[in-house]
């Protein structure tokens, strides 16, 4: 169950942030947020592989309950961050790629809209359609 | 059709309502858009509709001639009347009541109200579809109905956007608004004695007073004029086609689609188009049109949504029909209806003839999804081409399907509209620290698309896509090139003797054709890579003989390794295999290696050289068994086992090797062994000679540069070359070694399976060490 998706740009605030099963849903807009930091420091550690466009997070799993974390990092240091329950062990990594991919495409369908500024909070209809679509892909 | 008899009244009538309908003034032919609408103005069932068609004969026609419309309008008297259609009915009915079209009511916003009341306060101008008042009515007495229609349109377009946009308030009508009017129309229209043009206007009278939610100054501005018995003639009928057409209009668009976009507003849209991008096939680009559509007044939020429904193809870009469906949908919003979640059919781009229904089209359904615009599949599981679901929809969209191609015909554009708007990763931001650097689409061809996906892949070495291996870099292309030449030498060699190169030539061809195959199923994922694989080789008659492998191509990538497998022999003994043999397992290598990803670590490449230089040799000792072979005096260490082997078998067996692919590893290895085969006795020594000399000649100019991968290919290639050539053209020699390379060709198949997966066993390990790598590189920075 991917609890919850965040993208955020550098400045590390969520431009849109969904969890899919409502409840606690506070405890996994904490874990988005640190997790966004680990995310931080793995880019700068980079250095010079910039462009590398995905990451694959396996680390973050709470003793408590198991999750799994998943990063990935756009040129434009846009960070998504997608929290899911490590229960659903069907989870393949190429299938949280893909969808990394969608979340990716989508977004910079957004971008293309003029009347989107960059920074504003995302409220596309189609985003929200599509995130959703693919949260209960996966659950 | 028998002759029509009408009344001087419907005599008038008609020719009024077939000039509104004549839109092209043809004065011959009504337009079909127009007929409909007036038909569903008429209130009639569908199917009393089509009948009505049928009995006028246009269907036969397939347009609408006068006198077809004539009869056809009589018809929907009659049919109104409630007596049955008949033909005969045309001439017998007396005192038939004129045909009714109602017209629908909608909510007007108040602005627009005061538009047309502004409209109707000007004696000159038509401007709007109102009729004027008396008094402007007998201005525009005695003129032609025909002219003022088009008068009409002409002065709508000149105006601005909003009382342009009044007309289109028609089609947006509400249903059920539409039908509470309705009951009054009818209702008055049975009381009232249709003896002119006045009845026609009897709906609106009876509607305005009737109706409560009508707020329209409009048709408030009938109500006089049909009280008015003393109208001349053609006055009337100007207005009643001026009417007729917005009413109809309104009709017809709430009959079948609020979104349906008419004449009138579509001309105004183009000609706004115009005013932003002259060139009508041109794109307006984003800001501009936001600047434009910002000054409805729109919340932002609203044209964002907007913007999401009409840029259709997601590219930033508004072509003429993306601008009109976003121009619609801002009129409707304004209008106060709600924007659809999905672009409804009506708006969606390529539709360019809006009125041409020569069938009266089923009611379509409103809303009726473009599928996802979005992304419904990543590039890795679907074509890089982004494709919305098209459910079924009404209007043929001939070239839709899930390549890219679907979008082709609409726009210049649309060969990359389906596929993924790609930003471009060259703008690094200035200052990683800023702010997010506004990404700038870049237009992708599939292809181009492709090429980066593959990028992508392979920089992710996703060893679980066994795609991204094959089509990694165009050097595959000319690659495969190379390596169809180079199998063809490779056949050529495996022979003994000179009929069973041909034999294995032939048969080699099929091994390419079935790696190419491979790489094409692959490409087939990803549609229109750089190029498309170039076809398998078919072996012609001829081709056993001569020497159409392009030796220059073949050897253009020894690596230096190979020259040095060449010059390592002597060339005395039958040198002929060496260098060919030299080049085979480098030939074999590329086409293996091609299969699995590219690694250009080195590290891992050395974890499976070993063992896979096992299997090398398992093969090489199972591929031994299989063929007969010369055997050559001079043996290596590992040419032994190869030598030992046929040409056929060597060739395969270099091909495994290479699958082991590292090539830079491998080259050491395969020296030897291509050495070694090079020294398997192959064909008569003249064959082999002019192999050698030309192998040599081929690989000393042969850049070190060149991958070892094409050079083993050009090694096999190259020992392949003379054997068909002086191969003679014995049939059954042919088959023998068609046969004997298929078996081969079997092998090595199970082969490359088998170590493609040792080599995802082998990246699986690399990935795993490279996470635990990183989680503990974290750690450092605490």
């Amino acid at each position: 169950v991917p609890v919850s998706v965040i993208c955020s740009p550098p400045q590390n605030y969520p431009l849109y942030i969904r969890s899919v099963p409502t409840e606690n849903e506070l405890k996994f807009h904490y874990t988005v947020h640190t997790s966004l930091d680990v995310v931080d420091e793995k880019i700068s550690a980079m250095g010079k592989a910039l462009v590398d466009q995905r990451e694959l997070y396996l680390g973050l799993l709470y003793p408590t309950e198991d999750y799994k974390v998943y990063g990935y990092v756009t040129n434009s240091k846009v960070k998504f961050v997608m929290v899911v329950d490590s229960s659903n062990t069907a989870l393949r990594d190429n299938e949280i790629r893909s969808m990394f991919r969608k979340l990716h495409n989508s977004y910079t369908d957004i971008m293309c809209n003029p009347f989107y500024n960059p920074g504003d909070c995302i409220h596309s209809r189609a985003f929200d359609n599509m995130v959703n679509s693919m949260m209960m892909q996966v659950c | 059709m028998e002759g029509l008899t009408l009344s001087e009244a419907e005599q008038r009538y008609y020719c009024d309502l077939f000039s509104y309908c004549d839109t092209e003034s043809t004065k011959k032919v009504a337009s079909n858009g127009r007929v409909l609408e007036l038909f569903r103005a008429a209130q009639l069932p569908n199917d009393v509709v089509m009948q009505i068609m049928e009995l006028c004969g246009a269907t036969r026609l397939g347009y609408f001639g006068r006198s077809q419309f004539y009869i056809a309008l009589k018809l929907v008297a009659v049919a109104q009347s409630g007596l049955p259609l008949r033909v005969e009915s045309l001439n017998t009915v007396k005192d038939l009541p004129l045909p009714r079209f109602v017209v629908s009511k909608n909510e007007q916003e108040s602005r627009h109200t005061a538009l047309y009341s502004s409209d109707a306060d000007n004696p000159a101008s038509y401007s709007g579809v109102i009729p004027p008042p008396p008094g402007r009515i007998q201005v525009k007495k005695g003129s032609v109905s025909h002219d003022a229609v088009q008068q009409r349109t002409s002065t709508d377009q000149q105006e601005s956007t909003s009382p342009v946009v009044s007309p289109q308030q028609s089609p947006p009508t509400s249903p059920h608004t539409w039908r509470k009017h309705n009951r009054h129309p009818s209702g008055g229209n049975n009381e009232r004695p249709l003896a002119g043009p006045g009845p026609f206007w009897a709906p609106f009278s009876e509607a305005q007073p009737g109706s409560s939610t009508s707020s329209d100054p409009i048709w408030s501005g009938h109500s006089p004029p049909p009280h008015q018995e003393n109208w001349d003639q053609t006055t009337v009928r100007t207005v009643a086609s001026a009417t007729t057409t917005n009413e109809i209009r309104r009709q017809s668009s709430s009959y079948d689609d609020p979104w349906k976009i008419t004449d009138e507003q579509r001309q105004y849209y183009v000609n706004q188009f115009k005013t932003i991008q002259p060139d009508l096939n041109g794109f307006i680009p984003g800001s501009a049109a936001k600047e434009f559509f910002t000054k409805s007044k729109l919340p932002i939020l609203e044209l964002s949504h907007i913007w999401e429904l009409s840029d259709f193809d997601k590219d930033g870009a508004l072509t003429l029909d993306e601008f009109c469906a976003a121009f619609h949908l801002v009129v409707a919003r304004k209008n106060g209806y709600d924007l659809p979640e999905k672009l409804p059919e009506s708006l969606m781009p390529k539709l360019i003839d809006l009125e041409d229904s020569t069938v009266i089209p089923v009611i379509s359904e409103v809303g009726e999804q473009t599928g996802e615009v979005g992304y419904s599949s990543s590039p890795a599981e679907a074509p890089p081409s982004k494709s919305p679901s098209m459910p079924s929809l009404n209007q043929t969209w001939p070239e839709l399907n899930q390549s890219s191609e679907q979008w082709e015909t609409f726009s210049e554009r649309s060969s990359s509209s389906q596929t993924l708007t790609q930003f471009d990763s060259n703008i690094a931001p200035a200052d990683p620290d800023t702010a997010i650097v506004h990404p700038v689409p870049i237009r992708m061809t599939p292809s181009k698309i492709h090429m980066q996906e593959m990028e992508l892949k392979r920089t992710g070495s996703d060893h679980a896509n066994p795609t991204s291996p094959l089509l990694v870099k165009p050097p595959d292309l000319p690659e495969e090139n190379k390596m169809s030449s180079s199998v063809k030498f490779t056949a050529g060699n495996t022979v003994t003797d000179g009929y069973s190169s041909s034999d294995s030539y032939t048969s080699d061809p099929e091994q390419i054709g079935s790696t190419v195959t491979r790489q094409r199923s692959h490409s087939g994922t990803s549609p229109d890579n750089t190029a498309p694989p170039p076809p398998p080789p078919r072996p012609h008659p001829s081709h056993s003989r001569s020497s159409s492998l392009d030796m220059n191509r073949s050897f253009s990538v020894t690596p230096g390794q190979q020259q040095a497998g060449v010059v390592a022999y002597p060339p005395a003994v039958p040198p002929r295999p060496q260098p060919s043999q030299g080049a085979g397992p480098h030939v074999h290598r590329p086409v293996d290696a091609e299969g699995l990803i590219a690694h250009t670590s080195t590290s891992p490449q050395q974890i499976p050289e070993q063992p896979n230089f096992a299997d090398f040799s398992q093969f090489e000792a199972f591929a031994v068994s299989g063929v007969n072979k010369e055997e050559d005096d001079e043996i290596e260490t590992h040419s032994e086992v190869l030598q030992v082997e046929k040409p056929s078998d060597s060739a395969s067996s270099l091909r495994v090797a290479k699958a082991d692919g590292r090539v830079e590893d491998k080259a050491p290895a395969n020296v030897p062994t291509s050495a070694g085969k090079g020294t398997t006795p192959l064909a008569p020594p003249p064959k082999p000679i002019r192999r050698r000399l030309k192998s040599e000649d081929e690989l000393k100019p042969e850049a070190e540069e060149h991958t070892q991968k094409t050079g083993v290919i050009a090694a096999v290639l190259a020992s392949q070359p003379s054997i068909p050539r002086s191969v003679g053209k014995d049939k059954k020699a042919i088959q023998a070694s068609i046969r004997r390379n298929k078996e081969t060709n079997t092998v090595l198949a199970r082969l490359n399976s088998e170590l493609q997966q040792q080599l995802k066993d082998v990246l699986e390990e690399r990935i795993s060490l490279e996470v635990q790598l990183e989680q503990l590189r974290p750690f450092s920075h605490l």
